[in-house]
């Protein structure tokens, strides 16, 4: 007899994907999807295309995991692998911060009750996030899974993501033999993840914090499925798939830096001002910009991902820069001209007559020339003339 | 790679505008991946780099050069490119040209606020077409004022520019163009920490380095004492009001070693607390002061420069000069240990008198929220005048390494062990500032 795996968040983006990736293992017999709402992007439907092999049966059960109604659900179908992906930040459809916050929390409470109380359960994993690590300018520039903020984070999601831990750490005390997996993810970027700052990479102009160059760090939704699918199954030889593992992309990449691969303007904005902006664009549902994502567009975060690839045995296939570049890729083209300025950079370069020959002749200074191609470019001529 | 080669080597006439619109901003150019990656200190590489780029130089030259007016051949490529232009561009130029001067959002508000979420997005990209077509427009006369000077330049200027410049100035060119365009792109890299060591090799160090070098001519000694590779925690004494004497260090120890070492400072987190200031000290590569970060910086293998008397040395009055003040809590002893690197002391003389710190004013550093305020002879009397320091004689001394790995690592939490070595360095660093002084002629020269 195969595994039965339990996975909660399927309407949404990453959990539907790792439903489809889930029921092509080989060793699993059943997948149960469970949400408030069936999954959009077509779960019941047959097999997922060019799969060729078996796949996995799909069974979807509309239940709101706040209620207990999900140990019904566990019982019934004997699972004994619980994937929890409904821990987000950003409600599903309509609703409030009050009614994420309730299915962060609650709904974790109810689902490690009902599992506690079921024998067949013997796997869980747990998505949660780095925002656990909050952002502030007096941690450390790089954070480790043993590390503890000086401050915990004072609401949002990212303090739900801490009592959702917490509420696992209290599951694992007393429930032993259940193998428990935390993962926490960095930003997911990918060209159809549905995350806010996804969201905030898609605005036309970026409001970005005077006098802040946060770095950041990101996972692509390839590496999050992948990492998730060898967390739901048995450790391969040499690694252990549970504890708590930071997972993101090697290397780190300043907002500036994002903006500039988007070919997207910024306008660097007070503290004060960003605030009032944020409320705009949350009020007009141009995107989710909580106070927590201006905190991390503030003061950045970056994660130690050692751990994860040394004990966990993963490395995941695209840095932080290439999971960006996908990102971008997908993106809509920006509004800076990027190209094309790098293009006349380009032309120029090439027309300057090659060292050690030059025709003898007299004219204007070569200061006057550039400075007029715009304020970059004459400041570096002056640098390059030290 | 090929696209942008192809920018490169073609001559004015076939300029790629189409597929750079098409383009877009799809995929990010990789010229110079390699310059790129090994931004490395010694400037062979950046030779390297150039000699590649001025193989296509070379013909664009040669094609132009031969009597005829090349600035013509510029023009005649704009003319070629005038229809290129979007259609939407023609009627509403007053509008656009208002987008270009105003930061764009502060437009962005008037789209979004009448309406639902529909208005507020119509809003946006509507928004967004008109500074599109202002970028366009800057993109297209950017390549045009490329052409003409590249052109320019090929042709009667580069005579004059060699004579003002000197010789070799079209490499620094290249360089300096070829930096731009990364810059631009945004196609760097940053450690984790931050460290954007291309513009702190380009920019930072090269405004620092003038300082360093005629105004405070700081002499620098013992640099064989930092190995060529491997981590090593260099230990100074902290003084003059602003850490000038950390930025000089940083200027010392790249110019100077053989390797071309860069030194990561570990900064108060008063730094990193600061707007503007804490995006400079990151991308310089300075991280904050705590265990965490020192010891991974040291494991790294990095040079990592602390100050342990912090703002109790900085800040101190001028009666006090060269006397160190308490090393904290000998966190830096402790991180070395774990590591397992040398510690070298470094003694900075000089520092001290370039702010003559004769007052504080605490009542408004406790409203600035600041660890002190300076009252120094010119400052704050005469203004931004009196923020001048004074153009003292700077000597900055490496001490023999102090060996960690003769410990085991856990020797870190023996208290006495590590209170026996900070004072050892202390000892070290405070010798060496007395015997500096006795040599010194005086404190301008």
């Amino acid at each position: 007899m195969g595994k039965v795996v339990l996975v909660t968040g399927v309407a949404r983006h990453l959990g539907a994907r790792f439903v489809r990736e889930i029921r092509r293992e080989p060793d699993v017999d059943l997948v149960v999807g469970v949400d408030v709402q069936p999954s959009p992007y077509g779960l019941e439907q047959a097999p997922p295309e060019g799969s060729g092999g078996r796949v996995a049966d799909y069974v979807f059960a509309r239940a709101d995991i706040r209620r207990p109604a999900v140990a019904r659900i566990i019982a019934e179908h004997s699972v004994d692998t619980v994937v929890h992906l409904n821990v987000t930040a950003t409600p599903l459809g309509s609703g409030g911060r009050g009614t994420v916050k309730e299915t962060n929390v609650i709904g974790t409470m109810q689902l490690l009750g009902a599992c506690q109380k079921a024998p067949t359960v013997q796997r869980l994993v747990v998505k949660s996030t780095t925002s656990v690590y909050g952002s502030a300018p007096r941690d450390p520039a790089v954070f480790t899974e043993q590390m503890q903020p000086r401050a915990l984070p004072s609401g949002g999601f990212a303090k739900d993501a801490c009592e959702v831990e917490g509420y696992v750490r209290g599951f694992s005390r007393r429930r032993p033999d259940v193998a428990v997996c935390v993962l926490r993810f960095a930003n997911i970027v990918g060209p159809a993840a549905d995350t806010p700052l996804n969201e905030y990479f898609s605005l036309p102009v970026l409001p970005t914090v005077l006098g802040y160059d946060p770095r950041m760090q990101f996972v692509h939704e390839d590496d999050a499925v992948e990492v998730l699918r060898l967390a739901a199954l048995e450790p391969r030889r040499g690694t252990t798939n549970s504890g708590t593992f930071n997972v993101a992309g090697e290397g780190v990449l300043l907002l500036s830096q994002c903006a500039r691969r988007l070919a997207r303007p910024t306008v660097p904005l007070l503290l004060p001002a960003i605030s009032w902006v944020a409320g705009l664009i949350r009020q007009t549902r141009v995107a989710d910009f909580s106070p927590e994502q201006i905190r991390l567009l503030t003061h950045g975060r970056v994660v130690d991902v050692r751990h994860l690839h040394e004990t966990f045995g993963y490395t995941p296939v695209r840095s932080t820069a290439e999971a960006f570049a996908d990102f971008a890729a997908a993106a809509a083209a920006g509004l800076l001209p990027t190209e094309r300025l790098a293009a006349a950079t380009d032309r120029l370069a090439g027309m300057l007559p090659p060292a050690g020959r030059t025709p003898a002749a007299a004219g204007r200074t070569t200061e006057g020339g550039p400075a007029g191609a715009g304020p970059a470019e004459s400041g570096t001529w002056e640098l390059d003339l030290r | 790679m090929s696209a942008a080669r192809e920018y490169a080597m073609g001559d004015a006439k076939v300029i790629p505008i189409e597929s750079a619109r098409t383009g877009g901003a799809a995929q990010p150019p990789s010229r110079d991946r390699e310059a790129a990656a090994q931004p490395d200190a010694d400037r062979s590489t950046a030779d390297r780099s150039t000699a590649d780029r001025s193989v296509p130089g070379r013909e664009g030259a040669d094609r132009t050069r031969p009597g005829t007016r090349p600035p013509a051949q510029g023009r005649d490529a704009r003319r070629a490119r005038g229809p290129v232009r979007p259609p939407a561009a023609g009627p509403e130029d007053d509008r656009r040209a208002a987008h270009r001067r105003l930061p764009p959002l502060s437009a962005l508000p008037q789209g979004p606020l009448p309406g639902p979420a529909a208005a507020g997005a119509a809003g946006a990209a509507a928004v967004g077409e008109a500074v599109g077509g202002a970028a366009d427009r800057a993109g297209a006369a950017a390549e045009r004022i490329a052409d003409a000077v590249g052109h320019a330049l090929a042709g009667p200027l580069g005579g004059a520019a060699e004579r003002l410049l000197g010789r070799g100035w079209e490499r620094r060119a290249a360089n300096g163009l070829a930096f731009l365009r990364r810059r631009i792109t945004g196609d760097y890299e940053v450690d984790e920490f931050g460290f954007d060591r291309e513009l702190t090799e380009e920019v930072f160090l090269s405004l620092l380095r003038p300082l360093a070098e005629k105004y405070f001519r700081v002499e620098v000694r013992g640099i064989e004492n930092i190995p060529a590779e491997g981590g090593v925690l260099i230990v100074a004494n902290h003084s003059g009001v602003v850490p000038l004497d950390a930025l000089m260090t940083h200027v010392a120890v790249h110019d100077h070693h053989p390797a071309r070492r860069h030194l990561r400072m570990l900064a108060a987190d008063l730094v990193f607390v600061l707007p503007g200031v804490n995006e400079l000290a990151r991308k310089a590569g300075h991280t904050l002061a705590c265990n965490e970060d020192a010891q991974r910086l040291l494991e790294r293998g990095e040079v990592v420069g602390v100050w342990p008397e912090g703002f109790k040395g900085i800040g101190k009055p001028f009666s006090e000069r060269y006397k160190l003040q308490r090393f904290g809590r000998g966190g830096f002893v402790a991180s070395a240990l774990r590591a397992q690197v040398p510690i070298v002391p470094c003694s900075i003389v000089g520092a001290e008198e370039t702010y003559p710190m004769i007052g504080n004013a605490r009542t408004l550093a406790r409203l600035l929220g600041l660890p002190y305020v300076p009252l120094t002879p010119t400052f704050p009397w005469l203004g931004p005048l009196g923020a001048v320091p004074l153009p003292t004689k700077w000597t900055i001394q490496f001490g023999e390494p102090i060996a960690t790995d003769v410990h085991p690592p856990e020797a870190a939490d023996d208290p006495m062990l590590v209170f026996d070595l900070t004072d050892e360095v202390r000892e070290t660093i405070q010798h060496t500032l007395y015997r500096l002084l006795v040599q010194r002629r005086s404190v301008f020269f």
